[in-house]
C-alpha cells in the first residue's frame, strides 16, 4: 500500500484530521509502538489507532467513504425499487405523481452520493443493477410474500413505506458517528437526505392510510393497530409495520456494539430519550396526552447491521451488496 | 507481539492514550443507569453568558447549550402555536372523525412533548434553559383553514432546515442523534401538512434541491440542483424567520451558535 496516499486521502475527506494531530509530520508520534518493527500487515493497524485517537470511537473502523458507500446502496435499493413503479394498477393520479416524484428524488440521491464520493478523491461503486434484488422477497426466486409488487398497489406501498422508514433509521443511525460528525459537509448532506426520506415515508404512509385509489391521500384517517391504515409518523412498533411478521425488524431494536456514547438503537415504542422517561407525569403540560404520542414525537436510529440484515431480505442468494 | 498495535483499549497506558482533545468536564448530560462521568466525558461547552447581549434580545448561548436552547426556543414557538390552534375557531370547527384533526392534535402533543423534553434536557445537563418566549401572530390566524395550515407549514419547514442546519454546530454524538430524532417528525409534520395545503407538494422544490441549488450562506447547507437533498438554514437564517412570529423581548439571539 502507498502509506502517503492514504494520508492524503484520508485528509480530502476530512481536511482538519491533521490539525487533530499538530502536523502531518507528527502523525507518526500518535502511533503506539513507535520504534517497533512494522510490517506491511501491521500497517493498517498502525494507521487506525492512529485516527481512532483523531476520532475517538470508529466503530468496525468505518470510514467516512465507507458511510457514503452505504447510503449509496440503500439509494440504489430504493431508486431501482421505484423505477419498477410502471405497471401498478389502480392507483389515483394523485399517487402515481407522488410516487414519481419519491423515484426522481431517490435517483437524484444516487448521483448526489456518487458526486461526494468522487469529490474524496475516491472511486464510487460501480452502478448497482436491478439483478443484485428481488422485491418480492423471495432471495432470487421471485416468488416471494411479495410476489405481486409490480402490479398491486397496496403491496407496493407495503414495501414503499418500509424501505422509507428503513432509509430514515439508518441514516439517524450513521449521523452521530464520529467519521461523519468530523465532517461538517457530509454530515450536513446526510442530515438534508435523512429528512427527505422522512418526507417520503410521512406521504406513502398517508397513501397506504387513505388508499391507493384515493385522490386525497391527505384526509384520510388513520385506525389502530396502525398496520394497514397507519399513521404519517410511526405510533409505537404501528404493530409490526406494513407486514407484521416480516417487516418487524424495521420498528425493533438494533444492536448497541460499537455505537457512539450513550447512544442505543431502541425499538420505535421507545418512550426514554437520553435517559428521560417520557409519560403524562413527567410534566404537567402532557396531561391527558394519548401515549402513543410519546413515542410518535421521536423517531429512532438503527445500526449499520441491523439495516444490512434488512435489507437483506430483498437482495437475491450470493449478492453481496448487504 | 500483535496485540501491542491494536487500539488504544488495549495498548500500555501512555501519555498517547489520551484524548487529543481535552473535554471540558461538566456534570454528565444524562446521568442514567449504566453511564458513569467517567465513560461518558460529555462535552458541554459553553454557557448563556458567553457573548453580549443584544438589549432585549434572548441569547441561546453558545457549544451544545447553545444549539439545545436554540432548538428549545423552535419548539417553543411551535407548542404555542399548536396550543393557539386548538383554541381557535378553525380547529373547533372540525368534526371528530377530521382527518384534519387527527393531525393538528397529533402536531400539537409532539410539539409540547419536544419542548418540554428540551428544557428537561438542558437543565438536567446543568445549563440554564431560555425564558418562555411571547409570540406574535397575524390577526385572524387561528380562524381559517388557509391560515393555521400555511402558518404550520412554514414551521414544520422551518424547524426542519434549522435542525439539519444546526446539526454541524454539536459537539456530543448524543445530541446530535436526539437532534436527529426529533427532525424526522418534523419532516414527517411537513409532508402531511404541505399536502394539505396543496396536494403533491411533500416534497417541493422550496424545501427540496430537486430544481434549484440552495442559497444556504453556509456553505456546508449547500447543495447543488438535481440533488434532492433538504434545503437546511443557520440558525440566523432560521431566527430571521422565526423572530417575525417573537415579540420584541423574546426575539432570538444565535450569534453564540458557530
Amino acid at each position: 500500500m502507498n502509506f502517503f496516499q492514504i494520508l492524503s486521502e484520508i485528509e480530502k475527506v476530512d481536511p482538519e484530521v491533521y490539525d487533530r494531530l499538530d502536523s502531518r509530520r507528527s502523525v507518526f508520534k500518535h502511533m503506539s509502538g513507535v520504534g517497533q518493527k512494522l510490517t506491511a500487515a501491521a500497517l493498517p493497524l498502525f494507521i487506525g489507532s492512529v485516527f481512532n485517537k483523531a476520532y475517538g470511537q470508529t466503530p468496525s473502523g468505518l470510514t467516512a467513504v465507507n458511510v457514503l458507500d452505504f447510503a449509496l446502496r440503500l439509494e440504489y435499493l430504493e431508486a431501482i425499487f421505484y423505477s419498477q413503479r410502471t405497471a401498478l394498477v389502480g392507483l389515483s393520479s394523485a399517487n402515481a405523481n407522488a410516487l414519481t416524484l419519491i423515484a426522481t428524488d431517490e435517483a437524484n440521491h444516487v448521483s448526489f452520493l456518487r458526486n461526494v464520493i468522487t469529490s474524496t478523491g475516491n472511486t464510487p461503486r460501480t452502478a448497482v443493477t436491478a439483478a443484485e434484488f428481488d422485491f418480492t422477497g423471495g432471495k432470487g426466486s421471485n416468488a416471494g410474500p411479495f410476489s405481486d409488487y409490480r402490479t398491486n398497489p397496496a403491496t407496493y406501498l407495503a414495501l414503499a413505506q418500509s424501505f422509507e422508514d428503513t432509509g430514515v433509521r439508518a441514516y439517524k443511525g450513521a449521523a452521530p458517528l464520529s467519521v461523519v460528525m468530523a465532517n461538517k459537509t457530509v454530515l450536513t448532506a446526510a442530515l438534508n437526505i435523512h429528512s427527505v426520506e422522512a418526507r417520503h415515508a410521512s406521504r406513502l404512509r398517508a397513501m397506504r392510510r387513505g388508499g391507493a385509489s384515493n385522490s386525497t391521500p391527505a384526509q384520510g384517517l388513520a385506525v389502530s393497530p396502525y398496520s394497514s391504515a397507519p399513521k404519517s409518523w410511526i405510533s409505537g412498533t404501528d404493530n409490526g409495520g406494513a407486514v407484521p411478521g416480516t417487516t418487524d425488524a424495521i420498528y425493533g431494536a438494533g444492536n448497541n456494539s460499537g455505537a457512539p456514547t450513550n447512544i442505543t438503537f431502541e425499538a420505535e415504542s421507545n418512550t426514554t430519550q437520553g435517559g428521560v422517561t417520557l409519560s403524562t407525569s413527567t410534566s404537567t403540560a402532557f396531561s391527558g396526552f394519548p401515549s402513543a404520542a410519546f413515542s410518535e414525537a421521536f423517531d429512532e436510529g438503527l445500526d449499520v447491521g441491523t439495516v444490512s440484515t434488512i435489507a437483506r431480505l430483498f437482495t437475491v442468494t450470493g449478492s453481496s451488496l448487504f | 507481539m500483535s496485540d501491542k498495535i491494536l487500539s488504544g483499549s488495549h495498548a500500555p497506558e501512555t501519555n498517547l492514550d489520551r484524548p487529543l482533545y481535552t473535554p471540558i468536564k461538566r456534570r454528565s448530560f444524562f446521568m442514567y443507569a449504566g453511564a458513569t462521568a467517567g465513560a461518558t466525558a460529555l462535552v458541554l461547552a459553553g454557557c448563556k453568558d458567553d457573548n453580549n447581549n443584544s438589549p432585549g434580545m434572548v441569547n441561546v448561548g453558545s457549544g451544545d447549550a447553545g444549539v439545545l436552547n436554540y432548538a428549545y426556543a423552535l419548539e417553543q414557538l411551535e407548542a404555542d402555536f399548536y396550543t393557539q390552534v386548538r383554541m381557535g375557531s378553525y380547529y373547533t370547527s372540525l368534526g371528530s372523525s377530521s382527518a384534519e384533526k387527527q393531525v393538528l392534535d397529533d402536531l400539537y402533543y409532539h410539539e409540547v412533548i419536544h419542548r418540554d423534553f428540551l428544557r428537561a434536557a438542558i437543565t438536567g445537563a446543568g445549563a440554564t434553559p431560555i425564558k418562555a418566549l411571547t409570540t406574535v401572530y397575524p390577526t385572524g390566524t387561528f380562524s381559517s383553514r388557509t391560515s393555521v395550515l400555511g402558518t404550520a407549514k412554514a414551521f414544520e419547514d422551518l424547524g426542519v432546515a434549522a435542525y439539519n442546519g444546526a446539526g454541524q454546530y454539536i459537539s456530543t454524538p448524543l445530541y446530535l442523534y436526539i437532534a436527529g430524532k426529533i427532525v424526522s417528525v418534523e419532516a414527517r409534520h411537513a409532508a402531511i401538512i404541505r399536502d394539505l395545503v396543496s396536494e403533491g407538494t411533500f416534497v417541493g422544490n422550496d424545501v427540496v434541491t430537486i430544481s434549484t441549488a440552495s442559497s444556504s450562506s453556509v456553505s456546508t447547507n449547500n447543495a447543488p440542483a438535481g440533488s434532492s437533498l433538504e434545503r437546511s438554514m443557520s440558525p440566523s437564517e432560521v431566527v430571521a424567520i422565526a423572530n417575525t412570529f417573537l415579540a420584541d423581548g423574546s426575539k432570538l439571539d444565535v450569534s453564540g451558535i458557530r
